[in-house]
């Protein structure tokens, strides 16, 4: 196999045919031209606005108006502003009860749907992966009547074993909860997905052999399918976290008299959502910018907590 | 050793007891999985049932569990408050073209990380990497300002453009391309005298077409379903897109009840009859996905 590889490892490109400089310039600068899109749209959408709202953020901008230049103000003013961190303790709040559960749900099911001698796999995989399909805002519709408190059908079972009808959107806990479960809801399937791919990379023989030991099923759990799925599940913790900290559609569809605040004492706003009713509600470009940083700053500590975390656990095995 | 052969043996010749005990499916991991695929499931069921009862139904207790026979009737209304047809033009329009161009930009990317040699290949594909863990969305002011600048306020391009290709894409088609295409086949195309572009479009695209058709897919259900960007850059009703209509749909709940219901449930029929046809590919390009091993 290899021997006759060698040679043609080794072996000199084809000449470009001759004559043809156009041509040869060309193939140089093909790779290039290829790499070129993805690379100009991150430049224009992505990389130089990330740039740009640093710059904003140390305004006093308005869109329409004029813009003056104030140095810190954007900043000692979200820092003393309840409203600010209101939003972030609801993110925080809502991110992790939306992604602790998932993730030990996903781990579950994945750990389940391995199984060499499951009957109706492809159903089982398929119907998990339905909610990744319905959008953000059919969701929330959806389950805002699920979790209404009058009508709502939640909130009917619960009456019928007695207990006191919850109001999922007034409540802060409550309007939690129900973000919460829309988020987990949608990602739960792909989440598992993705685990029961790591997990299908593993040898069958390892799980029975461990069978065969007399492991039990959740030993088998605990020592085989958690630590191998080490990688991705950090990977998932990660993308969690971000799309956690950028949660904005649920919130602004849950209440329908306050959109903007999710609510009348902004029981559910995100940080997203502030930036949003800051920025193209109150058209404060300066202000809105400046929560913009507050988030990279926390996905970045977020990042960092979870590459220490990462790396420490590696150093203990 | 003994184990392997054993094992092979009592496969061949039929489980021995003790083994089956042992490798059997409990039967809570089917009432866990029912129970996830119902969880999955009911909700759609429930915006179809809303979706078809009017207010005075969908407000009384019990509640209705089964569909009514207003689907026409909330169909209509939805289409007499907003251009919802023209919504949902709009957003095949946009989900179509961000689907096709992820399937080729991130290819032709793919390729040349995956194939090509030119200085600086690695640096540039640890930046495609990296971008993947930047968080983007937080920086909203300042694209719809350079938006703005471009004139796209309240158009389609606005939406399109910027998510015609993703580093996820080409990192997924690299990962792709590497695994399945040899470097002799490409070599020996070259030596038949085709160009780089040749290579790439008559022998690597072909044959990387399925992968690439499910990275359309993934690119299409995400740009259907985006709500925060056309919320932010769309202004006039004719050009929403069918999120965004869902929203106005909200803004009218006096006239009833059911009506943003009904819009959901509109907009995800063509995902769902989608999801039908080529939910079985989308499910395999996850489990084949980049994170195997």
């Amino acid at each position: 196999m290899t021997t006759t590889l060698a040679p043609a490892r080794t072996a000199p490109p084809a000449p470009p045919p001759a004559g043809r400089p156009f041509r040869r310039i060309g193939e140089r600068l093909a790779p290039y031209a290829y790499i070129a899109p993805f690379f100009v749209i991150f430049a224009v959408f992505g990389l130089f606005p990330l740039l740009f709202t640093f710059y904003v953020a140390l305004f006093d901008w308005n869109p329409i108006g004029d813009h003056t230049f104030i140095g810190m103000d954007n900043f000692t003013r979200m820092l003393e502003d309840p409203r600010f961190w209101n939003a972030a303790g609801n993110t925080v709040s809502i991110w992790f009860l939306s992604t602790v559960p998932q993730l030990a749900l996903a781990l579950l099911l994945a750990h389940v749907l391995n199984h060499a001698r499951l009957r109706f796999a492809l159903f089982f995989r398929m119907s998990v992966l339905v909610p990744y399909i319905t959008s953000v805002a059919a969701t929330t519709i959806v389950f805002a009547q699920l979790f209404d408190r009058d009508y709502g059908l939640l909130n009917w079972l619960l009456g019928l074993v007695g207990v006191e009808a919850v109001d999922f959107t007034q409540s802060t806990w409550g309007s939690h909860v129900l973000i919460a479960t829309m988020v987990l809801w949608r990602w739960f399937g792909y989440t598992t997905l993705l685990y029961l791919a790591s997990l299908q990379a593993i040898p069958r023989d390892v799980f029975e052999a461990a069978a065969i030991d007399g492991a039990s099923g959740w030993k088998q759990f605990r020592h085989i399918t958690i630590p191998s799925l080490r990688p991705v599940i950090i990977f998932t913790v990660v993308t969690s976290t971000i799309g956690g900290l950028q949660i904005f559609t649920e919130p602004l569809l849950l209440s329908r008299s306050a959109p903007l605040t999710c609510g009348p004492i902004r029981q559910c706003q995100t940080l997203t959502l502030f930036l949003y009713e800051q920025g193209f509600g109150q058209f404060q470009f300066g202000y809105g910018s400046a929560i913009g940083v507050a988030l990279f700053v926390l996905v970045v500590v977020v990042a960092l907590i979870n590459y220490l975390l990462s790396t420490r656990i590696r150093a203990e095995r | 050793m003994t184990t392997t052969s054993a094992r092979s043996r009592a496969r061949s010749s039929g489980a021995p007891p003790r083994r089956r005990r042992i490798d059997r499916v409990r039967w809570w991991s089917y009432v866990l999985l029912v129970s996830a695929a119902i969880a999955s499931l009911f909700p759609l069921y429930w915006m179809f049932v809303v979706a078809t009862t009017d207010t005075a139904t969908a407000t009384q207790l019990p509640p209705e569990i089964v569909p009514g026979g207003n689907f026409f009737h909330l169909a209509g209304l939805v289409l007499s408050t907003v251009p919802f047809l023209q919504a949902m033009a709009n957003s095949l329009f946009v989900a179509t073209s961000i689907g096709v161009g992820h399937a080729l930009l991130c290819s032709l990317a793919g390729f040349a990380f995956a194939k090509l040699r030119f200085p600086g290949r690695n640096a540039l594909f640890l930046v495609v990497v990296l971008t993947m863990t930047v968080p983007t969305q937080l920086a909203i002011i300042p694209q719809y300002m350079i938006i703005s600048e471009l004139g796209w306020v309240d158009t389609l391009q606005a939406l399109v453009v910027p998510g015609l290709a993703s580093a996820f894409g080409i990192f997924w088609m690299r990962q792709h391309i590497s695994a399945t295409i040899t470097d002799e086949l490409l070599q020996a195309a070259r030596i038949d005298g085709a160009g780089t572009w040749q290579v790439f479009w008559r022998i690597v695209f072909p044959i990387v077409r399925p992968a690439a058709f499910v990275l359309g897919l993934f690119g299409f259900v995400t740009a259907w379903n985006d709500f925060l960007w056309p919320f932010i850059v769309l202004k006039s009703p004719e050009r929403y897109t069918a999120q965004i209509a869902i929203k106005a749909l909200q803004n009218s709940y006096d006239i009833d009840l059911g009506l943003a219901m009904s819009g959901s449930f509109l907009a995800t029929i063509p995902l769902v009859a989608l999801f039908a046809v080529v939910g079985r590919r989308m499910v395999a390009g996850i489990l084949d996905g980049a994170f195997k091993g």
